[in-house]
Formats: C-alpha cells, structure tokens, sequence
C-alpha cells in the first residue's frame, strides 16, 4: 500500500508545450487535404505535376512562343526554310481573317454585316442581360424588327437602295451567326406552339405535334438537312427554285423547334395547375391565359434550357458545311486547300482556331446558362 | 326555375361560335385541313418533277447492281452486289461504329465523372478542363481534329509507328493483331460459359446463406479463380486452339493482321471522346444527387465502402442515371451519320451519298434513312425504359 504523503505530488516545473494543433487554414493544410491526403492521392498528384511539367512549356512554346504570327504564305511557317522551329501558324489565320469572318461578301459592302452584328448583340444582351429593363421591347425588336432590318442589310433592297447581294457571296462566321440566330428566331416561337400544341386537348393538335417533335427527335440533323437539300426542291413548283442557304435554314429551324418544344413542355409542366385555374376563373380565354399568365412564368423557368438548346444550335450550324453552305467551317477547309497554304501542320492551325471561337461562344453561354439556374434556384428557396 | 336548376347544371344560351366545343372543332378541322393541303401540295409538285426530270419512282432500285465499292464492309460486297445489299453494308458499318463508341464513351465518361469528384483538387480539376473543352466543341470540329489534323500527321506505310503489343500505325490506318479461333476453341469456350454459371449459382448460394444466418460465405476468390483458371486449363489441354495473325511491316504497307481504317479510328476517337464529356456530367450529377446521409447511414450499419457503393449508392445514382445515358446514347447514335463528313462508309454515306447521286431518288434514299434511325431510336429507348424499370425496382 502505498502511503498519502507518496500520493500527493507537487509538480515543479511547466509541462513541454504541446505541438501547435494541425492547421485547419493556409496553404499547408489545403495542400494536405487537396493533393496529399494519402499515398494514393500524392502518387496520382506528383504524376500529373509531372506530366504537366513536361507537357506544358512544350505547348506554350508550339501555341505562343515559337507560333509565327505574320506570314504570306506557308513558307513562312516550315520550320526547313525558316531556319528555327516553328508552332502554330497563327500567320494563316490572320491572313484569312476577313474570308473568315465574311466570306465573298464585297469587300465595299462589309459595313453591313458589321452592323449586322452589332444589331445582334444589342438584341441578345437586351433579352439576357437581367438589368436592361423592358424585355418585352426586347422580344420585339429581337424576334420582329432585327430579322427584317438584318434580312434587308445582307441581301439588300432595292427601295432602300441598298444593292443587292447574292446569298452564295455569304461566307464564313457571318452564314453560321445567320443560320444560328434563324435557328433562334424561328425556333422558340414554333417551339412554344408546338409545345402548346402537345398539351392541347384537341387530339388533331396534339397527335400532329407529337408526330412531328418525336419524328424530327427520332433523326439525325445531317438527314433533316438532305431532305432539305434534296427532297425540299421536290415538293415545290419547278419554277420556284427555293435558295440553297434557305432550304438550310429551313431544315436547321424545323429540326431546333422540336428540341425547343420540349424544352418549352418542361416549362409548362412545372406551372402548377392553380395558375391554370386561377386564369380560367378570372374568364381568361385560352390565348389570353397563355400569353398572360402561363408562357411568362414558363419561359422563365426554362430560360436555361433554351440556353443550353442554343449552344447545340450553334455547335450544330458547323454540319451545313456537310451539305456544302460555306459557314465558318466550310471557309477555313477550303482555304486549307489554298495552294499557297498546303502544309501537313495548316489543318492544325485553321481547325484550333475554328476551336478557340467556338469554345468562347458556347462556354460563354453555358455559364451564363448556369448563373441564370442559380439565380431561379434562390428564387424558389425565400 | 331555381328547382329545376337544382339538379343539372346551368345551360346557359351561347352564340354557336362562343361554344368551346364548336370552336374546337373548327379549328381543328382548320388545322386538319392544312396539313392535308400542305401533303398534297407536296405530292402532286414532287409527282410532277419527278416526271419531268424523268426520275424513276419506287423501290425497283433494289435489287439492281449497285456498280460502286465500299471501303468498309462487314458482309460480304462487291461493285456487282445490289443496292439493297449496300443499304445493309451501310446500316452494319452504322452500328459497328455506334456500338464500339458507346462502350468506349461509357468507360471514358464514367472514369471521368468519377474523376470530377475526386478529393484530389489536381485530379478534379484536369476531369472539368476535359469535360468543358468537349463540351464547348463542335463534334464535327472534333473529327475534323482527329482526322485532318493528328491523322493527317501520321507517317506513310514505310515508317511506321510501331506500337507495343504488335500494333502498326500509319496513314493507311491502325492495324493490330487478329485472333484466329481454330475448332477446338469451342471447348474452354464451353468451360467459360459454364463456369460462370457455377459462379452465379455459388452468389446466389453465399446470398441465401447471408439471408438465414446474417453471415456471408467468403466467396468472391473461390468464383474468380473458378471463372479464370478452369477455362485456361481447358484451354491449355484442347492445344491453346487461338493463335493471332500479327500484322507484318512490309515495304508499301503492312500485311495480315486486322486493319482498322483511318476513317472508322478517327470517328470512333471523335464520338468517344465527345459524348464521354456529356456522360461525365451525368455520372457526377446521378452522384451527387444521392444525399451524404444515405453513405453515413450505410457506414453506421456496418457496411464496408464497397458494399455502401455496391448495394446503397449505385442503384439510387443509376436511377438518375440511366435516362440520362439512354439520351446520350441515341444522340451518339444519330451522330455518328457525321462520319459522312470525313468518308466512313456509313449508311447515310452510302445511301443518302452514293446510291442517292446514282438512282436521283431523293424522297426514297432520305425516307428509307430517316425510317432506320427512327427505328434505332425507338429500340435504344424501349431496351433503356426496360432497363430503367428494373433499376427503379430495386430502389423500391
């Protein structure tokens, strides 16, 4: 047994002071916990470090560094006759630029494709930029006064003494932005009556939408555009000899109005049924009901899917080159072809930079896509 | 007049053209009445150019010579074969293409969606750069990509890239060693399939243990080595029955082996790597759509991480997931008819392309390819809906 006075102990000096405790801010512990948290996690991290390491400062060599930036024909951009490596020939794509962005547009009239931009996004940022007021001004001036005023830039009107221009002179990013934004244009509108044609009561209304959202669904783009190509001179009197770029827009807005109804469906759905009632009670007609009181909550709601449908659109614009409309796509091939500019490494050059553009556009519509989902989310939430 | 009221509701007198029903059905007989119009219209102009045009009607083409040849055919073709036989030539190379591009897509994206959820912050961000940069693309730009721009970089037949594992690559495709099944295969072939029935009866066994007793019969190495190693003994006894044809570096070009050609490589690259981007997002989301709560509850119960996977997490994600992938496979399915653009004999290439500059018969070459993929959309939809109730099933 032991004794009391063995028991008490008097300590006579401090402790040893314990180790700070782990960190829980900082660069150290968000390293720890984001690429070192176990033997695993640091293997796959130092690979990759060490991928990148020797990845990267080769690509920013061949894209930016060693890239030639000026250049008049492929010669410049052959490392044998330079005497230095050479990257990307950037050169090629300047050179073409404005073939790029315009095609065989004439060269004294390409003041009016710019303003022809330049009305387009006064109209997208009108509708999709929250703070201009007055978007119903805006769903007009879009969907009514731009196409014919941009109609009467581009192919020019006698009256307004503006010459005429053929459509095969378009060319480049100007035919894809046209066949995009007729796409826009044609779609949501046909879209919506599609989808209110899908939940008519009136069984000729709704089984002749459905038939035609789940058959153009049912099909590739590339089919719909044969058909418009090859069928669509067919169906019309001999005389009539319907443009080639608009036998394009036709099929490409026909295929996206069945895509856009269903996106425009989703919307109608997700309204509850009061809001129908409620509008029948107050002896809304059917018209009245719709434009109203249903479409503006529906539309709202679905403003990023139709977003993400334009981003498809765009994307998918790139397959009238297939059926031979000169679009972005269809110009920088056939300036490939250019004698001048026949080297194996041009496709590289022409193809990253249709990428890089096309990359800015459709990322740039996602994020917008993806705050305006935010946005609603909180709204829902009070 | 208030009694008889009562019991039936108010007929009020309206106008004959304030009635909702007559309304309805003026506007339907309108609607109907157009659409009729606009079919006519159609018929009688297209009746009429083709007659002008001197352009023969119906399906006669069928069976006449076709005269033309096509790079890739799975049966067998030549110039002297029919039409009709090209049709089947162009739908096979469409499914081949579409089949092997689902599954290398659905493997890519899965990885990579599961990849997008990695704790590890280098790993998670390099799977998003993937996914937007595919994204954000055009397809065709895509195949132009792999096609003109890093096929069109390959060396000719003379100095190859010579792969490990006997793989040659050069301008005229990838050519890699062909198995060569002799009759004996049927053998180990016969003690494959039979064990892997085994193996499933032996789980279903372990299960109805793990039922009545609450302890499950350690049987995961016993099935593995049953499936592995009785098949490769049998198959080491019947003479090792499969040998591979190794494609032969030669002068001008390789010989022998299995020749895969640019085209077919360069499309499968561009569906694979594209639509795996659109998979990636809907694994992560069919993932994160399952609460914290559920793999907490599972770990409480004492399951292990990979039965929380297996038996909590996985069938509530497919349930998400699943509609989604059915979407993304019927769109890499009508996608692939791109190929056309790049010179894969597919079946909108060879019909809507070839036979169509041949015959001029429009409305029958794009109804007959339009009917097909129509047809491959409802199949892919009706096995995915039969499918997705299933997985439903097991969550209720």
């Amino acid at each position: 047994m032991t004794t009391s006075a063995e028991a008490h102990f008097v300590r006579q000096s401090f402790n040893e002071p314990m180790p700070p405790p782990m960190r829980t801010s900082g660069i150290i512990h968000w390293l720890r916990t984001n690429l070192f948290s176990s033997i695993i996690n640091t293997v796959m991290t130092l690979f990759i470090l060490f991928a990148l390491y020797k990845i990267v400062p080769g690509l920013i060599d061949t894209l930016i560094i060693n890239a030639v930036w000026v250049a008049d024909d492929s010669k410049a951009c052959v490392a044998d006759k330079v005497g230095h490596p050479v990257g990307i020939c950037w050169g090629f794509v300047a050179a073409h630029w404005d073939y790029f962005v315009f095609g065989q547009y004439p060269e004294k009239l390409r003041w009016r494709p710019e303003l022809f931009f330049a009305l387009e996004v006064i109209g997208l940022a009108w509708l999709l930029v929250q703070r201009i007021p007055r978007k119903d001004w805006g769903m007009i001036y879009f969907f009514i006064v731009f196409p014919i005023v941009g109609f009467c830039l581009l192919s020019g009107s006698e009256t307004l003494g503006l010459s005429i221009v053929q459509t095969h002179y378009w060319g480049g990013f100007l035919v894809s932005i046209v066949i995009g934004t007729v796409g826009i244009v044609v779609s949501v509108p046909l879209g919506i009556i599609l989808a209110l044609g899908r939940r008519s009561h009136m069984p000729v209304a709704r089984s002749s939408s459905v038939v035609l959202i789940e058959f153009i669904r049912g099909v590739p783009l590339i089919t719909v555009l044969f058909m418009a190509n090859v069928m669509f001179p067919l169906f019309v009197p001999e005389g009539w000899r319907p443009d080639s770029l608009l036998r394009v827009l036709v099929g490409v807005a026909l295929f996206f109005s069945a895509y856009m109804a269903e996106t425009v469906r989703g919307g109608l759905q997700a309204i509850p049924r009061g809001q129908y009632e409620a509008a029948q009670a107050l002896g809304l007609g059917y018209w009245q009901m719709m434009i109203k009181i249903i479409l503006p909550q529906a539309l709202k709601i679905v403003i990023p899917g139709i977003v993400n449908n334009f981003i498809g659109l765009l994307k998918d614009t790139t397959l009238v080159a297939i059926v031979n409309i000169f679009d972005f796509l269809k110009v920088i091939e056939a300036s490939l072809n250019d004698p001048v500019w026949r080297t194996s490494g041009m496709p590289f050059a022409g193809y990253l930079f249709a990428a890089i553009v096309y990359f800015i556009l459709c990322y740039g519509m996602a994020r917008y896509s993806m705050s305006v989902e935010r946005r609603l989310a909180t709204d829902h939430r009070h | 007049m208030s009694v008889e009221s009562a019991g039936r509701p108010l007929e009020a007198k309206v106008v004959f053209y304030n009635d909702p029903r007559i309304r309805s059905l003026f506007f339907q007989l309108v609607l109907l009445a157009l659409i009729v119009a606009l079919f006519w219209f159609a018929y009688d102009n297209t009746v009429a150019n083709l007659k002008k045009r001197n352009i023969a009607q119906g399906f006669g083409f069928w069976n006449v010579e076709a005269g033309f040849d096509i790079s890739q055919t799975l049966i067998s073709y030549s110039a002297a074969s029919s039409y009709g036989r090209a049709f089947w030539v162009g739908l096979l190379n469409t499914l081949l293409v579409s089949g092997v591009s689902i599954v290398l897509a659905t493997l890519l994206g899965v990885m990579i969606g599961i990849l997008r959820l990695s704790k590890n912050w280098l790993v998670a961000k390099l799977a998003t750069v993937y996914v937007e940069i595919f994204r954000n693309v055009p397809l065709l730009l895509i195949l132009y990509f792999w096609y003109r721009g890093v096929l069109g970089l390959l060396p000719e037949p003379r100095d190859s890239i010579k792969l490990p594992g006997n793989i040659i690559l050069n301008t005229r495709g990838l050519m890699m060693p062909m198995p060569v099944v002799s009759e004996a295969f049927i053998y180990p072939l016969t003690a494959l399939v039979l064990m892997v029935v085994t193996a499933i009866g032996i789980i279903l066994w372990a299960g109805r243990v793990q039922d009545r007793t609450g302890i499950r019969p350690k049987v995961g190495w016993l099935t593995a080595g049953l499936i592995i190693v009785v098949p490769a003994i049998v198959f080491i006894m019947a003479g090792a029955p499969l040998s591979f044809d190794i494609p032969v570096q030669g002068r001008f070009n390789a010989s022998g082996g299995m020749t895969l050609a640019p085209e077919f490589v360069s499309l499968v690259t561009g569906l694979t790597t594209y639509t795996a981007a659109f998979i990636a997002e809907n694994v992560r989301a069919g993932i994160l759509a399952i609460s914290k709560g559920q793999t907490e509850a599972s770990q409480s119960l004492g399951l292990s991480h990979g039965q929380t996977i297996r038996l909590v997490i996985m069938p509530q994600a497919l349930r998400v997931i699943v509609p989604l992938l059915n979407s993304e496979y019927l769109s890499l399915t009508k996608n692939s008819s791109l190929g056309v653009s790049i010179g894969y004999p597919d079946l909108v290439s060879v019909f809507t392309g070839t036979v169509l500059n041949q015959t001029g018969q429009a409305v029958e070459m794009v109804s007959v390819t339009m009917l097909v993929y129509l047809t491959l959309s409802l199949l892919t939809s009706a096995f995915m809906n039969w499918f997705n109730r299933r997985v439903a099933l097991v969550e209720r």
